[in-house]
């Protein structure tokens, strides 16, 4: 029989060792992937890995496919810190996107960024609206979060499918379903670096991304409310014996995580499409769920975190092109990796051990109390 | 009681242990322990919580194989590898925890251990004729879940017997009962050994195993300090040789001059939540500046749900009554605010509920004052305020930390439940109430415990102490309520009462 028995001291260094063997081992695996599927896997973890580096402009891309995925997973960490499991962060991204549109195209001739503001905040407020449903469903009648916000990403993915092929539809899309463009102040501006310049498609939302990644940060260890959601996170009956309100917190950390969400929406139509169409989102929403993982829940990892998947999807992308390896791979990359990290995480925090003797009362034992094991 | 006169030295051993080791990881529950049990006797083992009563006595039921050493059965080296083993050569064990199936009546539990089939009514006849002959009298058809503590005790103790043991392992076994209901279960004992089985009683209680045992076998840290001839003992050499250092004793102090209501219950009520809660009805009850009130009752008579309405864990919205602190009603308000009032509570389960199990100290101290500005303003925190607020505690309580930065998990019970204490008193509450303050701990923290409350009752504050331990309740408290079945009764003077009229409270008698 297998147990596990926690250990009683883990220390930092191996804290920090894990994500990085995890990575690590993701690589070795990956060849071995590549090898058994024919491939060179020097030349191909190469393409994968390291190429898209070799460019600035592709560095510049790097960076904005990190931007969603780090504002997304800084949000699933108040989430997952508290125990709530939202899973739908696609679906709120999706309402985000929504939400930032529709006040684009209300306002089509705006040419001031100041646009930019209100889109903001209808993004946060569709994502954070999104999550409730979800939210108050728990409080109140106590369904499983993560069915039900798992279920309501399908429902937005089609929502936006009928709004761009229906009422928002760009009567000029000939037969398209594609909302009209955003007009220039509904557009996040590109940034353009002192020295470089430009950098592929670097835009001021990445900047956005990491400032609320060091916001989440600052919130998460230095505010009461961060306090509150990592206490009723680890320790429910503490929680409410230090006088916290778990219902609140949990209607509090979807909001957060739904409207980061949101907002990662506006970042991809308002940066990187220009108007609405019905598949915004490369499944960031999910994706980012291995990125808080990978970043330990810790949301100033994210942001290497997000950079570090960003370069998987991305080298999925070029590897696809350059020798044809299909896309597929990335998704298996991004299991190995889920996987290795949470077996890592496990093997951090409990010894295993292998008892081979009285297997049978033993998992009695397990199974039924120490107490009980006599009987039956 | 028929006392038992055997002596211990005559005859060959039924059960002889010899240098039983267990270790845990690099933990030594249990140390080279040598120890003989005779037919026919009673024998007590003792110790502290932690001592390696609960390994040792697993080892000899087949839950556990020794690391080292032999046990020999009438002579003979064996293995017990399983309970069943341990069972067919006639070593039987009751369990503090019962392990029992509430929706089968008594006789169908019993069938269900038995080796050899046998008809209904055999079975039920046995057990009504074996359990009458024992001064126990069970009904083989009711249902466990109608029976009371300790009649399901008795169906664990009947179950043992129909198995003719040689040796009965009983672990804790008065834990759960009334003084009155221990007696009964002393002089079943009694009856066993004079009908040759051995007894093995696992106890802390150093009164009751001087009443009733011959021989004491001690344990300390996993080792086998001392074995003693019970009854030439005094309880105070007992427990020094359990603890290993003399015990100062504690004694109650005198009650405050004026009594001054602070706290009180008036109807307060609270219906059950679930099939397993227990209701509470009609609570009285006043807490005086200055005062120790005790509550005394055995579990599962709605302690938990007591401390809850208490806490405002649990809000009024469904109860009714009120709870008066300084002349005004506290009973919607959470426990943050409470605290806000100068209450604060230290609850029976020291880590998650009392505290984070993964947070450190220092954290944990922001648990009770987060409304306070200690250690966190209106939302930023101050975690170097935080830092010294839990040095404070470390040091006036004498809380030991396997190293700095420790998290709470990391801490020894005793040492838990001193910070966790210590974090309330050093708020200089108006009123704190707990829940089995010493559960668990060990007689040096217990001592340094009760004598922080009487300090603090000295200082003006009222104590409420829910308790199961009778001895602690008669300890410190000036007086004494009894919770039976969701009800309390009137508190009475410590002194006008005695452990016969609390036991009969606590037994349910009006």
């Amino acid at each position: 029989m297998i147990t596990l028995q926690p250990r009683q001291d883990v220390s930092w260094q191996l804290t920090m060792a894990v994500p990085i063997a995890a990575v690590i081992a993701t690589l070795i695996l990956g060849g071995i992937i590549f090898a058994l599927m024919g491939y060179d896997p020097v030349s191909t973890l190469y393409e994968f890995f390291v190429k898209p580096l070799s460019r600035s402009s592709q560095i510049g891309n790097l960076l904005v496919k990190a931007c969603p995925l780090i504002l997304i997973a800084t949000g699933l960490i108040f989430c997952f810190r508290a125990n709530v499991w939202n899973i739908g962060a696609e679906g709120q991204l999706i309402f985000g996107a929504i939400g930032a549109g529709g006040v684009a195209l209300a306002f089509p001739e705006v040419a001031s960024k100041w646009l930019l503001v209100p889109m903001a905040v209808a993004a946060m407020l569709c994502g954070a609206l999104w999550a409730l449903i979800p939210a108050v469903l728990k409080v109140r009648l106590k369904t499983n979060e993560i069915l039900v916000s798992l279920m309501l990403s399908y429902v937005a993915s089609l929502f936006i499918d009928w709004l761009v092929r229906g009422p928002w539809r760009d009567p000029a899309s000939f037969g398209f379903p594609l909302t009209p463009r955003f007009p220039d102040g509904g557009l996040i501006p590109t940034l353009i670096l002192p020295v470089i310049g430009r950098l592929g498609q670097l835009h001021w939302g990445v900047m956005g991304a990491v400032f609320i990644a060091v916001l989440g940060w600052f919130v998460m260890r230095r505010t009461l409310f961060g306090y509150q959601v990592r206490v009723l996170g680890d320790a429910p009956r503490a929680g409410a014996f230090a006088g916290f309100n778990a219902s609140a917190t949990t209607i509090a950390v979807m909001c957060v995580s739904g409207g980061l969400a949101g907002l990662a929406g506006m970042v991809e139509v308002s940066a990187n499409i220009g108007q609405l169409q019905p598949n915004i989102s490369f499944g960031y929403g999910f994706t980012a769920i291995i990125v808080a993982f990978l970043a330990r829940l810790n949301p100033l990892s994210v942001i290497i975190a997000g950079l570090v998947i960003a370069l998987a999807e991305l080298g999925g992308d070029a590897a696809q092109i350059s020798i044809g390896v299909p896309k597929v791979v990335t998704g298996v990359f991004k299991g190995i990796l889920l996987f290795l990290l949470l077996s890592g995480e496990t093997l951090t925090r409990y010894h295993v051990t292998l008892n081979f003797s009285g297997t049978l009362s033993g998992l009695r034992r397990t199974s039924q109390g120490q107490g009980r094991a006599d009987h039956g | 009681m028929a006392v038992h006169k055997k002596n211990p030295a005559a005859g060959e051993p039924l059960l002889r242990a010899s240098g039983l080791t267990k270790l845990f990881g690099s933990f030594t529950a249990n140390d080279k322990i040598d120890a003989e049990i005779y037919p026919g006797e009673l024998v007590a083992l003792l110790g502290e919580n932690g001592a390696g009563k609960s390994t040792f006595v697993k080892m000899l039921y087949g839950l556990l194989q020794p690391d080292e050493g032999q046990i020999y059965w009438q002579s003979q080296q064996v293995q017990i590898t399983s309970p069943q083993q341990a069972r067919d050569m006639g070593i039987g064990m009751v369990f503090q925890h019962f392990s029992l199936f509430e929706t089968l009546t008594v006789a169908e539990n019993i069938e269900l251990a038995l080796a050899d089939k046998m008809s209904r009514d055999e079975l039920a006849s046995l057990i009504a004729e074996r359990s009458a002959s024992y001064g126990i009298p069970l009904t083989p058809d009711s249902l466990i879940a109608d029976l009371s503590v300790s009649q399901r005790q008795r169906v664990e103790i009947i179950r043992c017997l129909l198995q003719n043991p040689k040796l009965l392992i009983m672990d804790e076994p008065t834990s759960v009962l009334t003084p009155q209901e221990a007696q009964q279960l002393f002089d079943v004992l009694a009856k066993l050994a004079d009908r040759g089985c051995a007894v093995l009683f696992i106890s802390h209680k150093l009164d009751e195993v001087r009443q009733l045992t011959e021989r004491a076998i001690i344990l300390r840290g996993g080792r086998k300090v001392a074995e003693k001839l019970s009854r030439s003992e005094s309880a105070a050499s007992l427990a020094e040789a359990m603890v290993g250092e003399s015990i100062a004793q504690i004694e109650r102090q005198p009650a405050p001059d004026k009594m001054q209501p602070l706290f009180q219950l008036r109807q307060a009520e609270r219906p059950a939540r679930g099939p397993f809660d227990v209701s509470l009805k009609g609570l009285e009850l006043t807490a005086h500046r200055g005062e120790i009130l005790g509550i005394a009752g055995v579990a599962g008579n709605g302690q938990s749900e007591l401390m809850e309405l208490l806490t405002g864990e649990w809000t009024a919205h469904s109860s009714s009554g009120q709870i008066m602190f300084n002349g005004q009603d506290i009973s919607a308000e959470n426990p943050a605010q409470r605290r806000h009032r100068g209450i604060c509570f230290v609850p029976e389960e020291r880590n998650g509920h009392a505290a984070v199990p993964d947070m450190t100290l220092a954290e944990n101290m922001l648990l009770t004052s987060h409304h306070t500005g200690q250690g966190a303003s209106a939302h930023l925190l101050d975690h170097d305020a935080s830092s010294r607020a839990a040095q404070k505690v470390i040091h006036s309580f004498d809380v030991r930390l396997p190293r700095s930065q420790a998290t709470a998990s990391m801490l020894s019970g005793g040492n838990l439940q001193k910070f966790v204490v210590g974090r309330e008193i050093l708020k200089n509450p108006e009123l704190l109430i707990l829940s089995q303050p010493t559960w668990g701990v060990d007689i040096a923290a217990a001592l340094f415990i009760r004598n922080a409350l009487q300090e603090l009752a000295r200082n003006g504050a009222a104590v409420i102490v829910i308790s199961q331990d009778l001895e602690e309740i008669f300890s410190i408290s000036h007086r004494i309520s009894v919770l039976h079945n969701g009800h309390l009764s009137q508190a009475e003077e410590a002194t006008q009462m005695t452990s016969q009229s609390v036991g009969l409270l606590m037994g349910g008698a009006t």
